[in-house]
């Protein structure tokens, strides 16, 4: 049962390993704005493709 | 004719979504219903931009204004430093309010900034707050052209003398979030270390995994003892020394004595400890804290005259140059040219034009005020007709409008002294456990010594109030965001329980109750002939009277017939001879006309041509939709008032919408409102004041609760409490219906959390609470009380229509 201790120590490395990572989120301000990242990943980059072009078209 | 051929035409603009009313524009198939929509079309097709109109359709907002010289001001260093966070040699870094931020549009635009002009380093929207934080190149662009540029799309940010006087001390506290981060990690490990322990384990391997397990738990517990749970350590000891017994004390009270016994257990052996019930707590009880902490980041609730004035007026000097000056720089005797539309900034005299200045914010007076050359104009009216050249007599901040912030309300932080509904709980839940906790110490005093201490703590640790001290934060802040969502905006959870406890309100008139827009007119009777129409428009054109000139507002004609007689009866009506017919306009009795129809909904002015009655013009009065039906229904729960800036001539009609119970006020100046709503507290009555101007700032921020009503809730709107959509003035006495019933439902959850401690207590008393018991009823009990309160006030929400 000893092998208990080596799995609950790196449980414990690995838990430590997500709380820094949430303390470091936190102060990198990343949870101050929840809702415009969400809409910014969607956004194409670079130029419009001509497809979107049709698109708009076809909506009007 | 017109009107038909733009209902037949409904065309609508590419850019802003607006009907072409006025003219047409077409580009690439594409209608536009003005020149400024178009030219942001072009430019943004130019840099390959158009993904802005695929992401929403019509996302832009039509340019009403010229920007002229109006950003001139920017070219100032001294308001440049005040505005720009950060500048080097190369770049400069600052944040933009943009009020029209209002779709993912938006965002795709001002972040893609840098395709249109590549003096843009970055641009960083903030959709929650309406901000925008740039980065520019300095040796490209100046600040005034950035922003020139950002109004020139649409996007124009706003400047107030707020931002230039006050320093920025926002930090955002995320010290909650690290807490709850602790202690969430202190409680999964704890959790998953504590497992083994309750399914059991055989002699043998107990032996040494026990101790070491409760060892690792006993480290663990300490960050969340002394750094996620100290606010409530901290707030129940303050709240002791002043002498008052909070929700914290009891939920201290539970954390010490969890906290020791987990030591002593552990330590000596003797059993395993409470460890993961401590981390629970603190856990559950710190997301409930978060919970309750949403904020609206784009109201402003604290706003004052600052926010209202313009940062900058154009200032003429001795040769007649113009310059722009900021306002906190303008001195006594500085001549300043005031343009149409814009809001006069300090007191002065009229030197030159003709001004006709509209003070409904500043004092509710619903018509503008015509001034005459020498006369003292105050500060905050807004000049509605062309340019007019003023003298500066006193410094904005002395000026009349401005000394109301004088007053001591302004000066103290008056949050609200008012004992809720957990303190006055908590008080009498104190006294009770310890009162159980100390008589089952006795009783094993008496009958089994052993058992004193186990009996004593475990009734400390298993009442510690965690899901009463859940259920307020869930459901007020629940409450809110359902508010939120139909437009009525708290500016804390608190509010809710404030609003429940109120018993009067006392409405403003001008801007509350009524529209800002115009009242409508309609003609009835047999249509009028164009001359009749020449003839009524030539003789109301003349007069002085407000209705008179609605009229002539209404016929609109460009040809006025010259008037061979003119006699206009103050109060009553006019006659008048035109090009020989006899013209009588006036009320009913006044051209003896028997009305048939009771008419104090709206008012009627008659015509009589040649003492012939050819009928009446109907105005109607801008009161919002529903006035008398919301007004029905808060009558039976409130005591109404009305506190008017205006003068009485509606009073009548008011009457029948008010009860009779209820004051009407007229001629109330800002001072008067305030004072009025001291006396009503000081009969000891709660007063939710309902107004929106900057008259109405004072009694806001008196009364318990102060709501302002907004047309357009990113522009301003006086500090209060509450700043609600003026469209859904309608649904006020629900709003305030479902504040009353979030109560009850904090009610019911506390009798639900009450019931679990009574289960807890049993176990307690008999001092045979397990530590596997209390880590199930803690957060079983948690739960349950989110989980009703949650869904109740959401139930409640959807019933809100």
């Amino acid at each position: 049962m000893k092998i208990m201790f080596v799995l609950i120590g790196s449980s414990f490395v690995l838990a430590i390993g997500f709380l820094i990572a949430f303390i470091w989120m936190v102060k990198n301000g990343q949870i101050d704005d929840d809702y415009t990242p969400s809409v910014r990943m969607l956004f194409d980059d670079g130029t419009v493709k001509k497809q979107d072009e049709e698109k708009v078209y076809k909506k009007k | 004719m017109i009107e038909t051929l733009n209902k037949n035409t409904k065309t609508t603009c590419y850019h802003c979504g607006d009907f072409c009313a006025e003219e047409t524009l077409v580009l690439n198939d594409k209608t536009f219903c003005c020149n400024g929509c178009k030219n942001v079309f072009m430019l943004l097709s130019e840099n390959n931009l158009t993904s802005y109109y695929s992401i929403e359709k019509t996302p832009g907002k039509a340019l009403k204004q010229s920007i002229g010289n109006k950003y001139a001001y920017l070219d100032d260093t001294n308001i440049q430093s005040k505005l720009i966070s950060y500048i080097d040699h190369k770049v400069a870094r600052l944040q933009f309010q943009i009020p029209n931020i209002h779709c993912s549009s938006c965002i795709y635009l001002l972040e893609n900034l840098y395709k249109i002009n590549n003096a843009v380093v970055g641009v960083r929207v903030n959709f929650l707050k309406k901000t925008a934080n740039i980065v520019y190149d300095v040796n490209k662009i100046s600040l005034r052209q950035l922003v020139e540029l950002l109004a020139s799309i649409g996007y124009e940010p706003s400047f107030t003398m707020n931002d230039i006087n006050q320093e920025k001390p926002k930090n955002i506290n995320r010290k909650l979030l690290f807490q709850i981060g602790v202690a969430g990690f202190c409680f999964g490990n704890i959790m998953m270390i504590s497992f083994p322990e309750y399914f059991g384990l055989d002699n043998t391997t107990r032996h040494y995994l026990s101790s070491a397990f409760g060892y690792i738990n006993l480290a663990l517990s300490i960050p969340v003892f002394f750094y996620s749970g100290q606010d409530y350590l901290i707030s129940a000891y303050k709240g002791l020394r002043k002498k008052l017994i909070t929700i914290d004390v009891p939920l201290a009270l539970g954390l010490v004595v969890l906290f020791v016994r987990n030591f002593y257990e552990i330590l000596s052996h003797t059993g395993l400890g409470y460890c993961d019930t401590l981390a629970g707590l603190v856990f559950f009880l710190l997301i409930g804290k978060w919970f309750q902490q949403k904020t609206y980041d784009s109201l402003s609730f604290e706003r004052d005259y600052k926010s209202y004035f313009p940062i900058s007026v154009i200032k003429i000097n001795s040769d007649n140059q113009t310059t722009t000056v900021a306002i906190d720089k303008l001195k006594i005797g500085d001549r300043i040219l005031i343009r149409n539309n814009e809001i006069i900034p300090a007191d002065s005299i009229l030197l030159k034009g003709k001004a006709n200045i509209d003070f409904s914010f500043v004092s509710g007076e619903k018509e503008p005020i015509a001034k005459e050359l020498g006369e003292i104009i105050f500060a905050g009216g807004k000049q509605t007709s062309g340019n007019i050249e003023l003298e500066v007599k006193k410094l904005t901040e002395q000026s009349y409008l401005t000394q109301l912030w004088n007053n001591d309300i302004f000066a103290k932080d008056n949050a609200s002294k008012v004992e809720t509904f957990q303190t006055k709980v908590s008080k009498y839940f104190t006294i009770a456990l310890l009162a159980i906790a100390i008589s089952s110490a006795i009783y094993w005093a008496v009958y089994d010594s052993s058992k004193i201490m186990g009996a004593f703590t475990a009734v400390l640790i298993i009442a510690c109030p965690c899901a009463l001290a859940l259920s307020s934060p869930f459901a007020l802040g629940n409450a809110m965001r359902n508010l939120g969502r139909k437009k009525f905006y708290l500016k804390s959870a608190n509010v809710v329980e404030n609003i429940a406890n109120m018993d009067t309100i006392v409405f403003d008139k001008t801007g509350t109750i009524t529209q800002s827009n115009e009242s409508q007119i309609e003609f009835m009777g047999n249509p009028l002939t164009q001359l009749q129409k020449e003839l009524i428009f030539s003789v109301t054109q003349n007069s002085i009277h407000p209705l008179s000139k609605q009229i002539a507002q209404h016929l609109n004609i460009s040809s006025a017939i010259i008037l061979n007689s003119f006699d206009e009866i103050t109060g009553k009506g006019i006659k008048a001879n035109v090009g020989g017919n006899e013209i009588e306009v006036g009320s009913a009795k006044f051209l003896n006309i028997l009305e048939n129809e009771s008419n104090a909904l709206n008012t009627r002015i008659y015509i009589k041509i040649n003492g012939e009655n050819v009928g009446c013009f109907v105005i109607k009065h801008a009161y919002r939709t529903g006035l008398k039906q919301v007004i029905n229904q808060l009558t039976t729960q409130f005591k109404l008032h009305l506190l008017s800036g205006d003068n009485e001539q509606e009073k009548t009609f008011l009457q029948t919408v008010f009860p009779t119970s209820s004051e009407l006020l007229f001629k109330q100046n800002p001072a008067d409102k305030l004072m009025y709503i001291n006396t009503l507290q000081g009969n000891q009555q709660k007063v939710i004041m309902v107004g929106d101007g900057l008259n109405d700032a004072g009694a806001l921020k008196t009364a318990n609760i102060g709501i302002s009503l907004s047309e357009d809730t990113s522009s301003f709107s006086p500090s209060s409490d509450v700043i609600m959509d003026a469209a859904n003035f309608e649904l006020l006495p629900k709003y305030l219906q479902y504040c009353k019933n979030t109560m009850k439902v904090i009610y019911v959850s506390f009798c639900l959390s009450l019931l679990y401690n009574i289960i807890g207590l049993s176990y307690a008393v008999s001092g045979t609470l397990s530590p596997v018991i209390a880590a199930i009823l803690m957060p079983i009990s948690s739960v349950t009380v989110i989980g009703f309160t949650s869904i109740s006030t959401y139930l409640l929400a959807r019933k809100m229509r």
